[in-house]
């Protein structure tokens, strides 16, 4: 098992954001966390990544505990937040250590899978949103995380980008097969791309059902299977219970 | 696989940056020379035909022909030049002096909250006394060789530098420094690979203010005590009754000063490439 978290829970002052969260995540799975605003996601995954170290209970990755960021995981924000001083190819490399000559061509390998071959040598602000969030996926993943976190990566696109983003995600996950984390507060974003859907509800947040979506992939977005299970997820974020 | 996705994807619209033609930008910018040297070619016209007509005295403001005169008079002694050379040495002297003090108290400051508690006080005190009254002291303290000079232009150019630098410092976006946790960077790579790049605006700005500060300065450090300089022809012109001489001073510490901020403004627009500005339309 390569994610497990026993007991989760952060405090902020005098309120509580999550309170005992157990959930272990296989490895190669893809793990959506579904919500309304504010019960707790982002505290979760910053919990996880440990950019957030301030929670109780424990968070083990590949059978080791530790507070603090893991080599093995990688973060993907709901904004780019590239340097604004490094140009795209920069950004990229960001992450990488040894030998300038394997960091460049392992750079211009996620370039060509994002799609942004030839704009290597542009700022970010140059950049439109979309292409902005492909460099910060391929600054993510040229680090080949076995756990890669998402935190609302394509909140801020149009559909169309969203949606090729989500199909670039999936190539990613069929090439190397990383295990992944998405906070989303999409439901059809969240069936399109995750084996295992947490819905988690209150506040303090707490997971309330958990639900496997069988379907193999790809899959139709429009199917009345992933249909049937959307009904399921609403009834289950239901505000009147 | 990856080359069907990349193909699908190339249609997505780039921002390319494109170049401007060159010849609208030389119009653009010869339509701006045009623009900003009308007001004042008028004004040296409509001055010239008044001092000739006599309307002014020639003992008070002497016409611009004269004070051409004067420049050409003291350049061709050779005389100019070692004021300029000297009043330069004097600026970039306690520019730097001022600038590397300024950026070490800064990064202390801007890193360790001890550095702050410790010298943050003192410094803000300090700023609070008008720093030209420093100058009787420095004078009594070191004479008024180079050395008090160059201290006065040094403490006029360090607030600046030092209160733009640890702002720049303080108020890097948390978000940047999540990243940097992210990759796990030390301390040290946090440090210049984070907060220095994004501090750097706010020190360019405080460099630019530093070096007006000094002009100013060298002024008052020359008017006090100098037996050469831009400043001490101020001086010798309000001495021997010339006002062309002080005018001649003025405009030449007018362009230098000009040219040298012109020159730090090329330096950040080199480094500040990056940044993402406001242009202002038409
Ligand atoms: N730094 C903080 N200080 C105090 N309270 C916080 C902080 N961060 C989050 N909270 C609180 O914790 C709760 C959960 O916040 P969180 O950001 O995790 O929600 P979320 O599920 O990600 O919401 P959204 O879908 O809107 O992003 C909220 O009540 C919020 O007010
Ligand atoms: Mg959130």
């Amino acid at each position: 098992m390569s994610l497990v978290l026993e007991n989760l829970s952060r405090r902020f002052k005098d309120t509580d954001a999550i309170r005992d969260i157990n959930l272990s995540v296989e490895d190669g799975e893809i793990v959506g966390l579904l919500g309304t605003s504010g019960c707790g996601k982002s505290t979760l995954l910053r919990a996880i990544s440990g950019l957030d170290q301030a929670y109780t209970g424990t968070v083990s990755i590949n059978d080791q505990v530790k507070k603090g960021v893991h080599d093995a995981t990688n973060f993907i924000f709901q904004e780019p937040r590239l340097l604004p001083w490094l140009t795209v190819e920069d950004n990229i490399m960001f992450g990488l250590k040894g030998k300038p000559k394997a960091s460049f061509d392992r750079a211009r390998r996620f370039i060509h899978y994002v799609g942004l071959s030839g704009k290597e040598a542009l700022y970010p602000k140059q950049l439109s949103g979309g292409m902005a969030q492909r460099v910060a996926i391929a600054r993510a993943l040229v680090m080949q995380p076995d756990i890669l976190l998402l935190d609302e990566p394509f909140s801020a696109l149009d559909a169309f980008t969203k949606m090729q983003l989500q199909d670039l995600l999936l190539e990613i996950w069929h090439k190397y097969q990383t295990t992944m984390v998405l906070v989303t507060h999409d439901i059809d974003e969240a069936l399109y791309l995750c084996d295992r859907i947490v819905v988690l509800r209150g506040q303090p947040g707490e997971i309330i059902k958990t639900i496997n979506v069988t379907e193999p992939r790809p899959r139709d977005r429009g199917s009345v299977e992933l249909a049937n299970y959307k009904a399921d997820i609403l009834d289950q974020l239901d505000l009147n219970q | 696989m990856a080359k069907t996705l990349s193909e699908n994807q190339a249609h997505i619209q780039a921002y390319t940056p494109t170049k401007l033609k060159s010849k609208p930008k030389f119009a653009h910018s010869s339509r701006k020379w045009l623009l900003g040297s009308l007001f004042p070619i008028v004004l040296i016209i409509i001055w010239e035909t008044v001092s000739q007509l006599g309307v002014v005295e020639s003992y008070q403001l002497p016409a611009p022909t004269v004070i051409v005169d004067e420049l050409i008079q003291l350049a061709s002694t050779g005389e100019l030049f070692e004021h300029i050379y000297i009043t330069l040495y004097r600026v970039f002297g306690g520019f730097i002096l001022g600038t590397i003090v300024a950026i070490v108290l800064a990064l202390g400051v801007g890193f360790s909250k001890t550095a702050e508690e410790l010298f943050d006080p003192m410094i803000q005190a300090l700023r609070s006394i008008p720093s030209l009254a420093w100058v009787p002291l420095f004078i009594l303290w070191m004479g008024i060789g180079e050395s008090s000079k160059i201290t006065m232009i040094a403490v006029g150019v360090f607030f600046p530098v030092y209160l733009n630098l640890v702002t720049g410092i303080v108020t890097v976006d948390r978000k940047l420094i999540e990243v940097g946790k992210i990759y796990q960077l030390s301390l040290f790579q946090q440090v210049y690979r984070i907060i220095l790049p994004a501090s750097l605006p706010s020190f360019l700005i405080g460099l630019r203010t530093g070096l007006g500060l000094g002009w100013m300065f060298v002024v008052a450090a020359e008017l006090m005590g100098a037996s050469q300089g831009l400043g001490y022809l101020l001086v010798v012109g309000q001495n021997t009754l010339s006002p062309e001489t002080i005018l001649v001073s003025i405009i030449l510490f007018a362009f230098i000063g000009k040219v040298s901020d012109w020159f730090l403004k090329l330096i950040e627009l080199r480094l500040l490439r990056w940044q993402d500005r406001f242009v202002r339309g038409n």
